[in-house]
């Protein structure tokens, strides 16, 4: 073969190549861009690198349909680290460089308030979908997550008709723990208990000899325990080898950071949660999408309700988008203002609440039996985040971007 | 509840609080306070022998044996990590503290991908026991009397065997001890080896009561550094006292108002100490002794 004709066939790879090349551009012309802002590192990770994991398997369930209105969506994703910092740093490289049209940000409540500013500065469109302390009513963010009304109305009525009305608070000490516990006394006191004491933890303590102590001393029917990361988490290791023997009662573990696998059993015997989603439900639905989702990550620890919320929120996104047909914030939020973006979730039925822009939610009460087996003793369908709209507000009309709780409620007009 | 009841709650909350502080500084105590290495990796060190003791008692070892293959395995990361990155380090006490912030962010987030984000726990052994009103756990006056065993081991050590008069010969005046035939590099990385594998122990007995993740060093590490800098040079007369002192005002405190005066105690306590004995407590006591 002559030097010529072999200058000529790579020239035809070439063209060959640059013609490929921009079909393929033009196919991929203006995709939707979704930030993903998520801790795949440090103190929160267990929780949370399986809510990336639920939008990549989303995002490619959506591609492979055609994308969102024919335009692919694209994930731009950074590692916040568990650093409310980063989440800031992120969050306006996102807004601002990458110039996303939609940010899914946040796990801890800390880090949603360290990054909510920027997203209200810069106009943005944020995602949280973790379930909280409640009370954020900005016309910015959709809070796909439960809320204290959704887990605590429910939860604490039934362990104090079960097992007794001396309610011990153990909470971690940052916003989401101090208003958390600021609910579930208000709720305690309107059911006619007491709260036999509280006690808030600094992150990252991992020894709790004289909080055991402390508890044993107050003697509780039940303690809420409202431990956050994976230091706290140590907690029940030691409860239980000191033998406090006490029926436990949260909203946010085994739903999220699944320590009913991580330790060893009994530690977290006689555990009550309120979840809107954890692997163990049984319903065709929610065995499906955990089929899909170990498929594609067959070594994924646990599919916990962070997991599902973020995974059901991509889903959300698409119908507004596609019914908005615009991925611009204020015609969304059009759509929501109608009060039917609903969608048949792995959980159950959910619809977005157009006054708070959160969403309403199937709770399923799990128990943590002695072998570590999940039981549902009891299922609530269809619990509003009403709180919010009750206490008056009201995004259709107006956006205050604040955080309200039941001592801050918003202001009376 | 009668007064016996107070009394061994307050004793046994000190000597959870004592032996939590003495076995996460032990190792540093060794490696920062004794040869002058700032190791901020000192953290993963603990992790590495709490994922070892974990691992191996999974596979079905009995769990002191986990403990012990905990230790080794961090002894033996230890040389390594001397070998390659510490050993030339020693004449640059400044830049130890970036190698080894380093070497902590790499064995963190190594762990995170080959690992996983947890590892299951163990569960902790013996169970519990009762006096008066509360029930205690019978590991924690194991780690408490492990604690003791520590010190005093590395007493017996550092003092009484011909290893330790050499480590102490070569961190003080290394260049007598070279012209005297020791083989102070091989005495360097033996100590150095010492310090890891006292911390991989600590990381082996907390291990089964615990969370067990790739960032668990980190709540190790402001306990471990603050016993050794009140402590100050001298392993055996530091680490002791020091950690008795802290235990005293951070079990007292936690007790009195909970968790966070807990530490803010144990800080205060530690800033008054710097300000007062500049030394540590260690060169107070050794100063009034000559």
């Amino acid at each position: 073969m002559s030097k010529s004709v072999l200058r000529g066939l790579r020239a035809a790879a070439l063209t060959g190549t640059l013609v490929l090349g921009s079909t393929l551009a033009q196919a991929a012309e203006n995709p939707i861009k979704l930030g993903v802002l998520e801790d795949q590192s440090g103190d929160f990770a267990a929780a949370t690198i399986g809510k990336v994991h639920a939008i990549e398997l989303a995002a490619e369930e959506i591609n492979k349909a055609g994308g969102i209105m024919g335009r692919p969506l694209e994930l731009v994703p950074y590692d916040t680290q568990s650093d409310n910092t980063r989440y800031q740093e992120f969050m306006r490289r996102v807004l601002q460089r990458d110039k996303v049209d939609v940010v899914f940000a946040g796990f801890s409540s800390a880090s949603r308030e360290a990054y909510r500013p920027i997203v209200d500065q810069f106009n943005g469109f944020a995602f949280y979908n973790n379930q909280y302390e409640g009370g954020v009513c900005d016309g910015h963010m959709i809070v796909t997550g439960a809320v204290p009304e959704q887990q605590f109305s429910t939860l604490i009525p039934y362990m104090m008709e079960k097992y007794g009305k001396n309610v011990y608070t153990l909470a971690a000490d940052y916003n989401f723990g101090q208003i958390s516990a600021e609910w579930v006394r208000k709720i305690v006191k309107e059911n006619g208990g007491k709260m036999a004491g509280e006690e808030f933890i600094p992150l990252g303590v991992s020894q709790f000899s004289q909080s055991i102590q402390n508890i044993q001393k107050a003697k509780p029917d039940f303690v809420v325990t409202l431990l956050v990361g994976t230091a706290q988490a140590s907690y029940y290791e030691q409860a239980a080898s000191a033998n406090v023997n006490l029926p436990m009662a949260s909203s946010v573990n085994v739903g999220q950071g699944y320590e009913h696998k991580r330790f060893k059993p009994p530690s977290l015997k006689d555990m009550y949660v309120t979840t809107n989603y954890i692997e163990e439900i049984d319903s065709p639905k929610s065995k499906a999408f955990y089929a899909k989702f170990k498929a594609k990550f067959p070594s994924e620890p646990y599919v916990n309700q962070e997991a599902e919320n973020s995974y059901l929120a991509v889903y959300l996104y698409k119908q507004m988008v596609e019914r908005a047909k615009s991925t611009k914030r204020e015609d969304i939020r059009k759509v929501i203002a109608m009060g039917d973006v609903c969608m048949d979730a792995p959980e159950g039925k959910v619809c977005i609440d157009p006054k708070s822009q959160h969403m309403s939610h199937t709770i399923y009460l799990a128990k943590v039996g002695a072998d570590h087996s999940i039981s549902f003793p009891k299922t609530w369908e269809d619990i509003k985040p009403y709180w919010l709209g009750e206490a008056g507000c009201d995004l259709t009309k107006k956006d205050p971007m604040a955080q309200y709780t039941p001592s801050n409620p918003p202001p009376k007009p | 509840m009668d007064i016996a009841t107070h009394v061994f709650s307050a004793l046994y909350q000190f000597g959870d609080a004592f032996a939590f502080l003495v076995l996460s500084a032990c190792g540093l105590a060794v490696i920062f306070g004794m040869m002058g290495v700032i190791n901020l990796a000192h953290g993963e060190f603990i992790m590495c022998g709490a994922y070892v003791t974990a691992a191996t008692a999974h596979a079905g070892l009995p769990l002191p044996l986990g403990i012990l293959a905990g230790t080794v395995v961090s002894a033996l990361v230890g040389v390594l990590v001397e070998l390659a990155v510490i050993r030339h380090l020693y004449d640059r006490p400044l830049d130890t503290i970036v190698a080894t912030w380093g070497l902590s962010l790499i064995a963190t987030q190594g762990t995170l991908i080959m690992v996983g984000s947890t590892m299951a726990g163990v569960g902790t052994p013996f169970g519990s026991f009762q006096v008066g009103d509360y029930s205690y756990s019978i590991y924690r006056i194991v780690l408490f009397c492990a604690a003791l065993g520590v010190l005093a081991g590395l007493y017996a050590l550092f003092n009484w065997t011909r290893f330790g008069v050499l480590a102490r010969a070569t961190i003080q005046v290394p260049h007598m001890a070279a012209a005297l035939g020791v083989d102070t590099r091989l005495i360097y990385s033996l100590t150095f080896a010492c310090g890891a594998g006292l911390a991989g122990l600590a990381g082996g007995l907390y291990a089964p009561t615990m969370t067990l993740v790739p960032t668990m060093g980190a709540t190790f590490i402001m306990e471990a550094f603050v016993t050794v800098v009140i402590g100050g040079a001298d392993v055996f007369l530091g680490t002791a006292p020091a950690g008795g002192l802290l235990a005293i005002v951070k079990s007292g405190m936690t007790s009195w108002q909970g968790q966070l005066f807990g530490q803010i105690g144990l800080l205060v306590a530690v800033i008054i100490v710097v300000r007062v004995l500049p030394k540590g407590i260690s060169g107070f006591v050794l100063r009034e002794r000559t």
